[in-house]
């Protein structure tokens, strides 16, 4: 399927900071439009906070970043929202908000200065509800459900804003293996029959290689390789960005490269 | 701009998605709540404010009352009605009302329950210049009521700056503010040992706060700057759900932060002067109205407009009791609603450091 409009986000010398601490320096990077990009590193490393430029919750300290060739800066914020939808890191609802009453708070970046919804809204939060298996759990109050279930209402949030690029920070953290990957496949399916093109950060790096079909590794705030998985993820790249001793090998199930860590105890 | 994509095609036709009935139950489940504690609150507000016009010892009945309300009364009555218990009333109405409310957007907006216009020295400073005007300027009326307001103003901004970095959390916000409040407190205390007995008195209202004697003029710039306040509150409240997410959650909902920090607090700060300059800090009333609305309307609502209702509500309680619980004295609301709010107080904070959080 082709996507639903051609979109280009783009870095362009990115440098972001903290207080005055250089965290990304000088970066390019472009989004392939369309497609799941994984960005991968060790900690510190600068990937979230590269996310969080992305996603303009951050001003450059120099570069840009654009979108469609405009300074995502000079975009207004809803007209913004409705483009690129973000999921931080561990967002937090306040304590009884229902599933429902928070996905629909998606809605925002369509709405007018007086916050009036339009009768489309009920209809795409629902579509949005059963897109994630939330639908479910549309009446409950979002703090009483596990860990899982709430990522994939914070997932409805972002999806009920209709944009064509989604940008997550860590989705997969405090999940278990199974939820993990059933988030990917949530993202995926997302990204296989709407054309929505996904942005994550993820921690882990076989899922990284699994579900990405561009893969960005990052490492002391700049990039140490992109690419197909298959071309980035080699041993010398994993080496070098984590400090790790590994075998790559094809994953049995998927044919994408695996990392098979070695530790000091099992070296040849 | 690019046309969304569809998350599930839809079908032909423009059928009603029996899940999106679902989705406007679940939300109007939330708005019902909030419209019945509204409805209650202001019963009971209406209730207390009756018995405040009734009860006294000039031996009024309720027909002598209703009659000096629409101006048929004996002079007796209406001096008693009209001057004293009327003002009275709608001074708690006023300032329970603007408290509610501003301590609803601070907290909800610092997602913090501490976060109080009266913890932060919010109220503190409106006192301050208040008492300072009286007290080094000699000002009365209206421009203590102004100097209150600027001193109120004087602080937030104080706040602001002291706790921007890079943007604004909540946390640095509560304890730059709550430094502030103590520095205010010391220098209030300071001028009120300075001034004579008989201005100390006066100045004492200031301190704790007291609606007694408040008269129509001020009523009517302190009820007009609150009408004006209210409709710029409810020209905001859509921002609110946002601003109680994450700072990023709000951004990346197409939300400036910021902005709409700095825009609730302004209200907040301009509510809580209101207030203050026309029944002095009412002690803890900005703290507690908040949460127990909050707790009535429950599902995670800012729940502003329950807020106001139930701020009028502790005001006029409290000055029901203030009036009449003491045999042989009268004693100022703040004292009233200081021994209500100071237990809730210690037990905010004593939660917290349970929880080990920072409340």
């Amino acid at each position: 399927m082709t996507p639903p409009a051609p979109h280009a986000l783009r870095a362009d010398a990115l440098t972001l900071a903290y207080d005055g601490r250089r965290v990304v320096e000088g970066l390019d990077l472009e989004i392939p439009d369309g497609r799941i990009t994984a960005v991968v590193g060790p900690n510190a490393s600068g990937k979230s906070t590269l996310l969080r430029g992305l996603a303009r919750l951050m001003r450059p300290e120099a570069g840009r970043v654009t979108l469609d060739g405009r300074d995502i800066r000079s975009f207004a914020p809803k007209e913004f929202a409705r483009r690129v939808a973000v999921l931080p890191q561990q967002p937090v609802a306040p304590d009884g908000v229902l599933v429902a009453e928070l996905v629909s708070r998606g809605r925002h970046p369509h709405r007018g200065w007086f916050g009036g919804r339009s009768s489309d809204d009920d209809r795409i939060v629902a579509e949005v509800l059963e897109a994630t298996g939330t639908a479910e759990l549309a009446d409950r109050a979002v703090s009483e459900l596990s860990g899982g279930q709430r990522q994939r209402v914070w997932i409805a949030m972002a999806l009920a804003q209709r944009a064509d690029i989604v940008l997550l920070d860590e989705p997969t953290s405090f999940l278990d293996v199974s939820h993990q990957l059933e988030l990917l496949d949530l993202l995926t399916e997302s990204n296989r029959e709407h054309g929505t093109t996904v942005v994550m950060v993820l921690h882990e790096l076989n899922l990284a290689a699994r579900y990405a079909d561009h893969l960005v590794v990052v490492d002391g705030g700049r990039i140490a390789a992109a690419g197909e998985p298959a071309a980035v993820m080699t041993a010398e790249t994993v080496g070098a960005a984590f400090g790790l001793d590994c075998v790559v090998t094809p994953d049995p199930v998927a044919g994408s490269p695996m990392i098979v860590p070695i530790g000091r105890f099992h070296r040849a | 701009m690019s046309v969304a994509p569809a998350v599930v095609p839809t079908g032909p036709g423009e059928s009603v998605h029996p899940l999106a009935v679902r989705v406007a139950a679940a939300r109007s489940r939330t708005h019902r709540r909030a419209t019945t504690v509204v409805a209650v609150g202001s019963l009971f507000a209406l209730a207390a404010a009756t018995a405040s016009l009734l009860l006294g010892a000039a031996g009024l009945g309720v027909g002598d009352v209703l009659a000096a309300l629409v101006g048929q009364g004996s002079p007796k009555a209406e001096f008693v009605i009209v001057r004293l218990r009327l003002p009275r009333v709608l001074a708690a109405i006023v300032a329970g009302t603007a408290l509610g409310l501003g301590g609803a957007l601070f907290q909800t907006t610092l997602r913090n329950p501490l976060a109080s216009p009266d913890i932060l020295g919010v109220t503190g400073g409106a006192s301050l210049a208040a008492v300072g005007s009286m007290l080094l300027l000699g000002l009365e009326g209206p421009a203590v009521s102004l100097a209150a307001f600027a001193g109120a103003l004087v602080v937030a901004a104080l706040m602001w700056g002291l706790a921007w970095r890079d943007g604004l959390t909540g946390i640095r916000f509560v304890l730059v503010g709550i430094g502030l409040a103590s520095i205010v407190s010391g220098l209030l205390g300071w001028l009120i040992t300075r001034a004579e007995v008989r201005e100390a008195s006066e100045a004492l209202v200031w301190m704790v706060g007291g609606i007694a004697g408040v008269g129509w003029p001020e009523l009517g710039t302190a009820g007009s700057t609150l009408a004006v306040l209210l409709v710029l509150t409810v020209a905001f409240s859509p921002r609110m759900p946002l601003l109680a997410l994450s700072d990023d959650s709000a951004r990346s909902l197409g939300l400036d932060a910021t902005r709409a920090r700095a825009t609730a607090i302004v209200l907040g700060v301009g509510l809580v002067a209101v207030a203050t300059a026309l029944a002095g800090p009412i002690a803890f009333v900005a703290l507690v109205a908040a949460p127990i609305a909050r707790a009535l309307v429950g599902h995670g609502q800012a729940a502003l407009a329950a807020s106001a209702v139930v701020g009028a509500a502790i005001v006029l309680v409290a000055d029901l009791v203030a009036q009449h619980a003491f045999t042989g004295f009268a004693v100022p609301v703040g004292i009233v609603t200081g021994l209500i709010g100071a237990p809730y107080l210690l037990w905010l904070i004593a939660r917290g450091n349970r929880r080990g959080s920072d409340g």
